[in-house]
């Protein structure tokens, strides 16, 4: 099998993981309502920042990709500069990290979410056309998360339901499950991606110390999040709905999915429903995002760990700007094989969401 | 293939099972409400003995929050790691193209045939008015 080196990207990818940053929360004042914006004004309120992406931890953006004031990613001119023209981008998918799953209160969290999904249709989709985006939704009420996508779902530039790894509850308890009914009744996929809403700490062994560890335990959080979904039956459930786990990395998916199947093979009574393996369920099911990639020292590593995985449907490109995960323009990894690229870089993304498909 | 005389009918009543060795093989047979089934007396997994497996049903389900509990006491489930066989086939749920205990064949002879043979009953001294559990092998 021929293995690729580490390479530049071939022109007209499409890009699954980019993230548009909202300067601050006046950004969204077009699109609260005037109550809201009174509020904004009279609690004092700033911006809406997690801890999970500080600004300045080196991950948040990459150093060439900071601009000399305001936020990384914070303009659609920003993200043409520095990804689209270079690397010739057919399709960028915005996934929006603004803090609007930190708040607690359900209206203000319904009235965030509703104006940062305005803003992205209006200050990004409207102004590039490679553009795509996630529909943010507001966990904290079923029912208005379920009102938001029927709400931005009619915008076909919509591709996905965006939802942060870590949140009150997991995700495959069934008072979600209308979400989940809502978006496969819509053709858009469930995106998890890393972030917290700080209900509980961060790791399940208790608060960390650090970012780094932080950062390194959300990987864990989406396979919880995965079991969860798995064993509580959405995947039967719902038998349109694709999964996708965005900048969860993927290497630890062979020894996670031993594991799991290795006990579904004991205790799948438990879970009846799950009636396909939990290595099947994901094979077919489930998509992950290429960066970043927590890459094995070798090339030959890599390839003998989509060995173990056996498929080459489930990776989809992503370069997650402005996070840094790559120096230069190398945004495919080593190791990768050749025949498969074309999979990752487009035919993946195309089956995964179905709207990237339409005119 | 040659027929081994397991037991009496009698002398193996419904609700029990025991462990034979035939041609070194050992195996497990069951007397489930009076038919018998016989498996070879290792896991495909790791070996465990199937003798001392739990016998339940099938829980099936059509959709999550459903449970049918089914067949009963014709799963056995593997004392070590609770995997499932289905005790008519050998068949297990995990894996069940790939996945098989070895099974044998059981059928009851009345004890004229038995006589006339040609079955291997080294240990039983046949009597014609009795039934036999005979196992195929």
């Amino acid at each position: 099998m021929s293995l690729i080196p580490p390479s530049l990207i071939p022109p007209g990818a499409i890009d699954c993981d980019v993230h548009p940053a909202v300067p601050d929360l006046r950004a969204l004042f077009p699109y609260l309502n005037n109550h809201w914006r009174d509020q904004v004004v009279q609690r004092g309120m700033g911006d809406l920042e997690t801890i999970s992406y500080p600004p300045n931890a080196p991950l948040s953006a990459r150093s060439d990709w900071r601009p000399a004031s305001g936020k990384p990613a914070s303009s659609v001119a920003q993200m043409r500069e520095h990804i689209l023209d270079p690397w010739q981008i057919r399709t960028a998918i915005l996934n929006p990290l603004y803090g609007v799953h930190l708040l607690f209160s359900e209206d203000m969290a319904a009235a965030f979410t509703s104006a940062l999904n305005d803003w992205v249709r209006h200050e990004w989709l409207d102004r590039d056309e490679r553009l795509r985006a996630s529909i943010v939704v507001p966990l904290q009420n079923v029912d208005m998360a379920v009102a938001e996508i029927e709400r931005c779902a009619s915008d076909r530039r919509f591709v996905q339901v965006l939802v942060m790894a870590l949140g009150e509850t997991p995700l495959g308890r069934r008072h979600f499950w209308p979400i989940y009914a809502a978006a496969a009744r819509h053709g858009l996929p469930l995106g998890i991606h890393p972030g917290s809403s700080y209900r509980h700490p961060v790791t399940p062994t208790g608060w960390p110390s650090y970012f780094t560890e932080d950062y390194a335990a959300q990987s864990l959080a989406l396979q919880n999040q995965l079991t969860s979904l798995i064993t509580e039956g959405v995947f039967q459930k719902f038998p349109d709905l694709t999964v996708v786990l965005l900048e969860s990395g993927f290497t630890w998916l062979p020894g996670y999915l031993w594991r799991l199947t290795k006990f579904w093979r004991g205790l799948r009574l438990e879970v009846p429903w799950v009636n396909v393996s939990p290595t099947e369920l994901v094979r077919e099911r489930v998509r992950f995002t290429l960066q970043p990639l927590d890459a094995p020292p070798t090339a030959a590593d890599l390839e003998a760990l989509l060995r173990h995985v056996d498929s080459d449907k489930m990776l989809l490109f992503s370069s997650d700007y402005p996070h840094w995960q790559f120096d230069g323009d190398e945004a495919i990894p080593a190791g990768l094989p050749a025949q498969s690229l074309q999979r990752i870089l487009v035919d993946n993304p195309m089956d995964t969401y179905p709207r990237l498909g339409e005119p | 293939m040659s027929r081994h005389v397991v037991s009496s009918v009698d002398d193996f009543p419904p609700g029990t099972r025991r462990l034979i060795t035939v041609k070194g093989r050992p195996i497990v047979v069951f007397n489930i409400e009076g038919e018998y089934f016989a498996l070879l007396n290792r896991c495909p997994h790791q070996q465990a003995s199937l003798f001392h497996g739990t016998l339940t049903g099938l829980v099936a389900s059509s959709e999550p929050g459903c449970y049918k509990f089914e067949r009963e006491g014709e799963i056995l489930r593997c004392p070590w790691h609770g995997w499932e066989f289905d005790i008519r086939t050998g068949q297990s749920y995990c894996d069940p193209s790939k996945i098989q205990a070895k099974s044998y064949k059981i059928e009851i002879e009345d004890g004229a045939s038995v006589v006339k043979g040609p079955y291997i009953a080294e240990t039983f001294s046949i009597v014609v008015e009795e039934n036999y559990v005979v196992l195929e092998l």
